[in-house]
This record gives structure tokens, C-alpha cells and sequence, in this order.
């Protein structure tokens, strides 16, 4: 069935990647010297938006930006042109996928959420997203990443803005791996830009996604089909994907996101003990189980804000029967508009016999806190996993592997060591379970003094 | 860094910029971290809890670093040979980032069969353990922070890797 992913060809996608380059290319070597070729590219990104909303506004900002004047407000309809290029590729991918996969998707009908209040935090990051776009990634070095790092701690210190305070951290410390990146051999041209526009987005206004207050009230049935772990050195977020069974509602795919602030050095099955606040999700993930739901908000996005006291881990249930004979007539959720773009496509899939088809098997996107490997990956005979677009090619990043050993058939899972792995796992990954008890007590000696 | 398996760096929205972090003991050194030009961190005392040393060693210059936390100079460096702290940083940084990327950050060239400490052409330079303390600290308070259950779905650009 997956085979329609690759049916022909999508029209305009090569030529939609060429505009947003304006951007990209512009941010390599910063806005601060615009020459005539990238003078020239930014006006036909403008072109392209010649019958939009946004026309005036990028139009000017393409002006302005090769007279040599950079305002908050031309990089912000820069970063808008880019959202709203890679939106449209976005919504022609998924609308592809949905196809291949006979799923149905519901409408957008939400409203966005309110905006930010800490204006000073955002005017903050703005203005050292504005020095990085002047400066040009060519330009960054120790001082300019640097100056980043007290609006970062403020921002991370409020609920509100934690997507952007967590996404700034995230580029801030590439940036610094890379400096100074004058000298560097390969920038990371798109996923730079893409980090870029993206905070300078949440930098607006902090992203206005909506809140757990006034979400749809879900009781009902969760059953899992799997995790999608996500990382970078202060920040850890697991995603549950699932079927949600509730009553009076066809059964709908929705996700369970809990993530935890960390250092570096916690990494591994030691992520796991930062969710331990989260006990019911944790104990069903790692046994696999139904996890029964009261009055859990869900947001038009499809994510359940998740509520740990609200949720009963159920009966023992196997994310395979699941993936069979749920998800193919599962519903998907609406995409927010703001969040649009092709690197958050991420469709449960269930396949069987995968390794001989077209879809590349994503095996770097093995997150090192569960027991699934390559190797695994390679002898197995289904598979449940995500569907992913990256650089004009679909992949398959697996959540979930089943495989046959002596006619015994056996499942792995990434979540299988939620509550720790077993004493011979610990030894085989050469594991510190205690990386967060150390630090945690050294945080309460000298923190509190 | 970059690791550039396939050199689509440049195209892909995934790129893989920084390697995964080798996990090690923390008891010893809590908090390494190349930043600053410096390789710098935080080791324990051994005789007593209460205490730490901060450890640094500057790149290309070599310059070598010790104090308490009180910036008291530590007894075991003299001259230019690394003290015992600064040989456990050195350890600790390597277990954790891989000997090469601390050699390149370092800039020190490492000849076969010898310790990194070896290749060192040190210089007694103190550096302002204060900074390096207060980078400790802020690091110390991502464990303050409170768990989120709100999604954040700019975290699809950072998968997390590392399986073996």
C-alpha cells in the first residue's frame, strides 16, 4: 500500500526548495552584506507570493534587507515566507501519505491560544536571532553563541515559552559545537534555517498553541502503538502515539507527549528516571499496556496533555494487534497551521516484510534509552513505525520490531526500559542509572546555598 | 562537529550536528564541558564532600587552571604538569566527547601510545574558576526545572540516536 508514496512525482517541490534557499543561503553569510545574486533571489521569493496575504510584507523586507536595513519585522516576513513555503510542501506530503495509507484526517477547527505575556523574554531572543541573522552562521563564533545563554536560562524559567526557550537551547548548542563555523566544512544550511525561523516564530508571540484549559474532555481507552523519543542535550520528550477508544467517537490516532529538562551527561535508559513523575504512562509503556483515560484534555492537534493522575494502566495489551487491527481505520488529527512543515510528519505506520521495499529504514533514529538496534531492526518481520520525510526521501523510523527466533515470535519495543532495563541490559549498555541521583544531590548541596 | 555521513548535511532538516554523548560515572567529575575557548569543569575532592575544584585547560594556549570553588589555588599544581584534577578532567572529557574531539578542540597532537596530558605544552594560566562555577550551577538547574506535558513539536528536529 505504501507504494503510492512513491508514484510520480511531487509537482513543485524542487522548485518551492529552490525559493526558500533566499533564506537559507542569505542566513550562511548573514544579511549584513547582501550581494546581487542573493539580492536577486530574495525579490523572486518575494515573486512567489505575489497573490498571498503576505505579499507586501515580504516585498518590502526583500527590499529593505538588500538596501542593507535589517528590521525585527523583515526577518519576520523572511522566516513567515520560509514557514509558509515549507507549510505547502508540508500539506502536499501528508495529503500524499494520507493517500498511500487510506487515512482520514480531520479538518482544523481550533482556535489558536493566547499569546506570551513575557514580552521582554521574547524581545530578548528576537534580538539574538536578529545578531545571528546579521552575522550570517560564517560569522558565529564563542562571543556571539554566548550571549545567548542569559535570555536562554530566563526563558526556560517560564512555562510559557519553554518550546522556544528548549528550541533556542537546542541551536545554541550546535552552534557552539560548530564554532567558529568560519572554518567549518559543511553548515547545516536548511536545518539551521529551519531552527531559525521557527524561534524567531515562537519569538513573535511564543507560538499561541492552544492550552490544556478549554481542550476537549477525553474518557475512554488509550492503546499505545509506540514511542518516538526525542533529544538534544537539555531536553528530553518522549511521544506515545495510539488509538484513543472513547465513547460515541469512531476510534482516533492521537499522541502523549511528557518531557523533562536534563544535562548532557544524562543519557541512555537514564532519561527515563527524569519521566518518573509520570509513573501510569511509564508502567504501561513498559508493560504494555491499555492505559483507561478520565477526563484527559485533547487539543485539536491530536495531543493529549497528559495528566498522570487521570490515567489507569489497563489490561495487557499488545501494540501489534493494535497496529493491525486498529490503525488502518484509525482517524488522524488535524496539523495547527503554525506547524506545518515537513520535518514534523510523523505517521504511525504498520508494515510487514519492509526491508525489501522502497522506504529506507531510518535505523539512525534509534533512540540509545531502549533495547531496539539495528541489527534487530534488520531481522525482523513487522515493524510499526513512524513516517518520515526528510530531504525529498520518505523513511521509516521504527517504534516497535516483532521477529521470530526458533519459530518463537518476540517483540521489541523503545519503550521497554521505562522503568529501567534488567540487570544484564544495564551491563550491555554500560549504563549509569545513577547520573541522575549524582547530579541531583550535588544540585541540592550547592544550589540552596 | 559534523558528522557527514551521506553529505546532505547542507539539504537535510535532520542533520546530525552534534555526536551523541558517551555516557560515564559523574561522581568524580560532575561537569565537563568544552565552552569558552577552554576545556572546563568541575571535579570532587577526594578527601572532602563539601569541596570541588575547578579545572580548566585553554585551547591552543594550554594554559593550565585549578582552584576551589573559594578560588583557592590548589596545592597540586605546580608549574606546568596537570595535577590530579586536571588529569581526571582530561579522562572524564575524553570518556565523554571521544579523545580526538577533545585533542582538535584543544589542539593538542596526539602521538600514539601516549596520554593526552602528554601532548600538552602547559602553561600555569589561571582562568576565572567563577565563571566556570555559575556555568556549573546553571547546568546543575535544568534539574530544577518542572516536566512538561504540553507538546513541543520543535523537538521533531532533534531525534534522539545513540542505540547499540
Amino acid at each position: 500500500m505504501l507504494a503510492q508514496l512513491f508514484d510520480g512525482s511531487d509537482v513543485g517541490l524542487a522548485e518551492s526548495l529552490e525559493l526558500v534557499a533566499a533564506v537559507d543561503e542569505g542566513l550562511v553569510h548573514g544579511f549584513a552584506r547582501v550581494d546581487e545574486e542573493r539580492g536577486a533571489a530574495l525579490v523572486a521569493l518575494a515573486g512567489a507570493f505575489a497573490g498571498s496575504p503576505l505579499r507586501d510584507r515580504i516585498a518590502e523586507a526583500a527590499d529593505k534587507i538588500a538596501a542593507g536595513s535589517i528590521g525585527d519585522d523583515h526577518l519576520m516576513a523572511l522566516a513567515a515566507a520560509r514557514i509558509a513555503v515549507f507549510g505547502a510542501v508540508h500539506d502536499a506530503l501528508l495529503a500524499r501519505a494520507d493517500a498511500a495509507l487510506g487515512r482520514t484526517r480531520s479538518a482544523w477547527a481550533g482556535a489558536p491560544g493566547p499569546a506570551a505575556a513575557a514580552t521582554h523574554l521574547l524581545a530578548g531572543s528576537r534580538s539574538w536571532l536578529r545578531e545571528l541573522a546579521i552575522a550570517g552562521w560564517r560569522g558565529v563564533d564563542h562571543d556571539l553563541v554566548s550571549a545567548a545563554g542569559q535570555v536562554i536560562a530566563a526563558t526556560l524559567g517560564d512555562a510559557e515559552l519553554r518550546r522556544l526557550a528548549v528550541l533556542l537551547d537546542g541551536l545554541a548548542a550546535e552552534l557552539r559545537a560548530g564554532s567558529p563555523i568560519a572554518t567549518m566544512e559543511h553548515v547545516p544550511v536548511r536545518r539551521w534555517a529551519d531552527l531559525w525561523s521557527r524561534a524567531l516564530l515562537l519569538a513573535h508571540d511564543g507560538g499561541r498553541a492552544q492550552r490544556a484549559e478549554g481542550a476537549e474532555p477525553v474518557t475512554g481507552r488509550l492503546l499505545v502503538l509506540g514511542a518516538d523519543v526525542h533529544e538534544h542535550g537539555t531536553a528530553v520528550q518522549v511521544q506515545v502515539h495510539g488509538v484513543l477508544e472513547a465513547a460515541g467517537a469512531a476510534p482516533r490516532l492521537v499522541r502523549a507527549s511528557v518531557a523533562a529538562a536534563k544535562v548532557d551527561t544524562i543519557v541512555g535508559p537514564a532519561v527515563w528516571r527524569l519521566l518518573q513523575g509520570h509513573p501510569t504512562l511509564l508502567t504501561a509503556l513498559a508493560e504494555h499496556r491499555a492505559l483507561e483515560l478520565t477526563d484527559m484534555p485533547l487539543l485539536g492537534s491530536g495531543d493529549l496533555v497528559w495528566r498522570d493522575a487521570q490515567a489507569r494502566a489497563g489490561e495487557p495489551t499488545d501494540p501489534f494487534a493494535t497496529a493491525r487491527v486498529l490503525l488502518p481505520a484509525a482517524t488522524a488529527p488535524a496539523v495547527p497551521p503554525l506547524e506545518r512543515h515537513p520535518a514534523r510528519i510523523a505517521e504511525p505506520v504498520f508494515v510487514e516484510n519492509f526491508q525489501e521495499g522502497p522506504l529506507k529504514v531510518d535505523t539512525a533514529r534509534l533512540p540509545a534509552c531502549g533495547p531496539l538496534t539495528a541489527h534487530l531492526v534488520a531481522g525482523a518481520s513487522a515493524c510499526i513505525g513512524l513516517l518520515r520525510w526528510d530531504d525529498g526521501q520518505w523513511s521509516l523510523q521504527p517504534m516497535a520490531v516483532q521477529f521470530t527466533i526458533k519459530k518463537r515470535t518476540s517483540a521489541m519495543h523503545t519503550t521497554d526500559w521505562a522503568m529501567g532495563p534488567s540487570p544484564a541490559d544495564r551491563l550491555a549498555t554500560r549504563t549509569s542509572m545513577d547520573a541522575v541521583g549524582v547530579l541531583r544531590e550535588r544540585a541540592g548541596k550547592l544550589l540552596r546555598k | 562537529m559534523i558528522v557527514d555521513v551521506d553529505g546532505a548535511v547542507q539539504r537535510r532538516s535532520m542533520a546530525l550536528v552534534i555526536p551523541p554523548i558517551e555516557p560515564r560515572k559523574l561522581a568524580k567529575v560532575p561537569f565537563v564541558e568544552l565552552a569558552d575557548g577552554r576545556l572546563q569543569g568541575v571535579v570532587s575532592s577526594g578527601s572532602d564532600v563539601e569541596r570541588v575544584y575547578v579545572s580548566s585547560i585553554g585551547a591552543g594556549t594550554h594554559g593550565l587552571s585549578c582552584s576551589t570553588n573559594n578560588n583557592r589555588p590548589c596545592g597540586g599544581l605546580r608549574g606546568s604538569w596537570p595535577c590530579k584534577h586536571l588529569q581526571a578532567l582530561l579522562d572524564e572529557a575524553s570518556l565523554q566527547y571521544g579523545r580526538e574531539r577533545v585533542a582538535r578542540y584543544l589542539r593538542i597532537d596526539v602521538e600514539p601510545g601516549k596520554s593526552l596530558a602528554q601532548g600538552l605544552h602547559s602553561t600555569h594560566e589561571p582562568a576565572p574558576a567563577a565563571t566556570v562555577f555559575s556555568s556549573f550551577l546553571r547546568h546543575l538547574a535544568y534539574l530544577e526545572l518542572p516536566d512538561t506535558t504540553e507538546p513541543i513539536p520543535e523537538l521533531h528536529w532533534f531525534p534522539a540516536t545513540g542505540a547499540r
